[in-house]
């Protein structure tokens, strides 16, 4: 294993190159443009062998995804933000076609107010579309998962799309040490890309079909399964991965300090670094505070959540989001886990629109969960109300 | 040469008796030829032709959206020619008017403009048939149509056609034709055409809707004859962007037309309406004038 510093968007760019898409389709937008831009170069230079389209929006990007894979070609593409709500059509319908699109997302802010910088609203916001979305900590993670989310979407027990989704600016533009893996690595745990169906002349069949009340029910319900089994498959298919590339993504949460802890942060992404450090601190301080990492967002790991949250007294979950007039999407879902525990849960909306948080706002926000004040946005400036 | 044997859309499916749209995919698959990748876009094609489990399309059909047909077929080219397989098979998309002129036209804009080979063929039933008759971009001046229905106020639909074929004429298109339902033959060589010619192609069909504009269903193929013998429908070719063909004839006024649709009738009852009627019959004049199609 050799270490490379690379910035987060062009090692995500040559892991892709690593999996072997036959067909790329993207739209630029900022912060996901080093991906594509990088993508572009590797095909331009003959280094992946791949159609790449240049479409005209993001709404033809992911339709063309649809027509490439159900074609027969593994695909990739990656957007953010205002891209995937223009999208959401096309992210519903991709789902339900049961297509393994994978698409990095470089997690941004919603408008309105404009603004470019992160939050996770925009995954969030596609929560109920039935894609798989996985959190990454760090640009290690994030290009593992990309490499993962195809061997878990293309099994044909599975057949679903994810979403790879990894911080806007913070870690799609930082320069991080990564391991970059060997092709013979990644072709060795990935293989070729066997599509369960194709449309080929040779073997008719009709795709995108409509559905009466008599069958669209079970095609909800069908779909539903799939998703749940994915999580048995991102396990197992998390250990396969630590025996060919050395990194274990067998759990669809991490834990860090939280087997004694009394109190337990739960948050997603890149956030997670800056809440490790965090705690590194208030232990020092004699508290004991603990780190519940959620790796998987959809299938959401309910029963492993509640199991790692039994033992602590108060729970802090941080939210990169809001569902406006009820609380973080996280939250709600911590919530429903623990649901007849007696564990005490604040939510903290923070972070949005690319508002730093650092370490001090961790241990502030601890400090108010001690004092049973959550369920509210953390660090308002009271001038600008 | 058309192989008229070839029959890939089936009987059994769920058009209205007399359905314009259903006898013309008949006839586009003929003219297709036998390894077509068909897509289409949501509407009334999409939906009597695919209740689950059950289909007319003895062809790989795939359908998506209302507005993205153009950019499935990009993807599946693209597919088709990494795996080499561009040679054998052909993409053709076959939507109605107002998933091609309306709320597909990005879409299809884009496509055009990267040059992906396939063949788009627009079905052109002139309003939102599906939905219940509703305008769309491609609806007829002075229609009714339950979104622009003639009233004290409204003598119906008060702009003309979209002129899309024109517009994929300005992005370079190679091939752009028109055709009717109506004179199969020509609707057949002009899809063949089509589909031999490399880069993206149009054709705009003209099929009458028995249900959407008031006939009777067995009158579908007189009333596509009588669209062009007025000159309200031209059958024409573009290769190259330069006008290759246009159906000629011997132009009748556009009242025959327009009385055999209760669409129109609003025209005629309680009394005639000389000045929009006037109006129509500019059109179809202009469109004589444009492509030349008067016999002297």
């Amino acid at each position: 294993m050799t270490l490379q510093i690379m910035e987060g968007s062009i090692a995500i760019a040559e892991t892709v190159r690593l999996c072997r898409p036959q067909v790329i389709s993207a739209y630029p937008i900022t912060p996901q443009t080093h991906i594509v831009e990088g993508l572009a170069s590797i095909v331009a230079d003959g280094r992946l062998d791949a159609e790449y389209i240049c479409v005209e929006s993001e709404f033809s990007a992911l339709s063309a995804c649809i027509g490439a894979s159900a074609a027969g070609s593994r695909v990739y593409s990656a957007t953010t933000s205002q891209g995937l709500a223009l999208m959401t059509e096309v992210v519903f319908n991709s789902a339900g076609m049961r297509l393994p699109i994978v698409m990095g997302i470089a997690n941004r802010a919603i408008s309105a107010p404009l603004s470019i910088w992160n939050d996770q609203q925009d995954s969030i916001m596609m929560r109920d579309s039935g894609w798989l979305q996985l959190y990454a900590e760090d640009n290690q993670e994030a290009l593992d998962m990309h490499i993962l989310a195809y061997k878990v979407c293309e099994d044909h027990d599975i057949l679903l799309p994810a979403f790879v989704c990894f911080d806007g600016f913070i870690l799609s533009h930082v320069y991080e040490p990564v391991d970059i893996p060997t092709q013979e690595q990644v072709d060795k745990f990935l293989g070729e890309f066997k599509p369960y169906q194709k449309l080929d002349v040779n073997d008719p069949i009709s795709f995108g079909m409509y559905a009466t009340p008599e069958y669209y029910l079970e095609f909800r319900y069908e779909h539903d399964a799939a998703v749940k089994r994915a999580a048995d498959a991102l396990r197992k298919y998390g250990k396969e991965f630590k025996d060919v590339f050395g990194r274990d993504y067998s759990e669809l949460i991490t834990t860090y300090k939280l087997d004694d802890a009394e109190t337990a942060i739960v948050a997603m992404g890149s956030i997670c670094g800056t809440v490790k450090d965090a705690i590194d601190e208030m232990r020092k301080d004699g508290k004991k505070v603990g780190l519940l990492s959620i790796r998987c967002f959809r299938p959401f790991p309910s029963t492993d959540i509640a199991k790692a949250l039994s033992k602590v007294n108060t729970v802090v979950v941080l939210d990169k989001n809001v569902s406006l007039g009820a609380k973080g999407a996280v939250a709600i879902e911590v919530k429903e886990a623990c649901y007849g525990s007696d564990v005490k849960i604040y939510d903290y909306i923070l972070g949005l629109g690319g508002r730093d948080v650092r370490k001090k706002d961790i241990k502030a926000i601890v400090d108010l969960a001690e004092k049973g004040k959550g369920d509210m946005f953390y660090g308002l400036r009271q001038e600008v109300l | 040469m058309v192989d008229r044997s070839i029959e890939n859309f089936e009987c059994g499916h769920r058009a209205c008796g007399g359905c314009g749209a259903s006898s013309a995919v008949r006839m586009i698959l003929k003219g297709a030829g036998q390894n077509t990748i068909v897509v289409s876009p949501t509407g009334c094609l999409e939906v009597f032709s695919t209740p689950y489990p059950e289909t007319a399309w003895k062809t790989p059909w795939i359908h998506s959206l209302f507005e993205n047909a153009s950019a499935v077929a990009s993807g599946i080219e693209a597919s088709l020619k990494k795996q080499g397989r561009l040679e054998k098979e052909k993409i053709l998309v076959i939507g109605g008017d107002g998933a091609t002129v309306d709320i597909g036209t990005l879409c299809i804009s884009g496509a055009f403009e990267r040059g992906h080979d396939f063949t788009y063929v627009c079905y052109d039933n002139e309003a939102y048939m599906n939905t219940g008759i509703q305008r769309s971009g491609s609806t007829p001046y002075d229609a009714d149509t339950t979104t622009s229905p003639a009233g004290a106020c409204s003598t119906g639909n008060n702009r003309p056609k979209k002129d899309l074929p024109q517009i994929l004429v300005a992005h370079g298109s190679p091939y752009v034709a028109t055709a009717t339902m109506a004179y199969p033959a020509d609707l057949m060589k002009k899809v063949e055409r089509a589909m031999n010619t490399p880069g993206p192609c149009y054709i705009q069909v003209h099929a009458p809707c028995c249900t959407g504009w008031g006939f009777d269903g067995s009158m579908t193929m007189e009333i596509g004859r009588m669209a062009v013998a007025c000159g309200l429908w031209v059958n024409y070719e573009m290769i190259d962007e330069e006008l290759a063909s246009a159906k000629k004839v011997k132009r009748v006024p556009v009242d025959d037309y327009l009385k055999a649709q209760k669409r129109f009738r609003h025209l005629f009852k309680p009394t005639r309406n000389e000045a929009e009627i006037a109006k129509i019959q500019a059109i179809a004049d202009a469109n004589a004038k444009k492509y030349g199609i008067d016999i002297e």
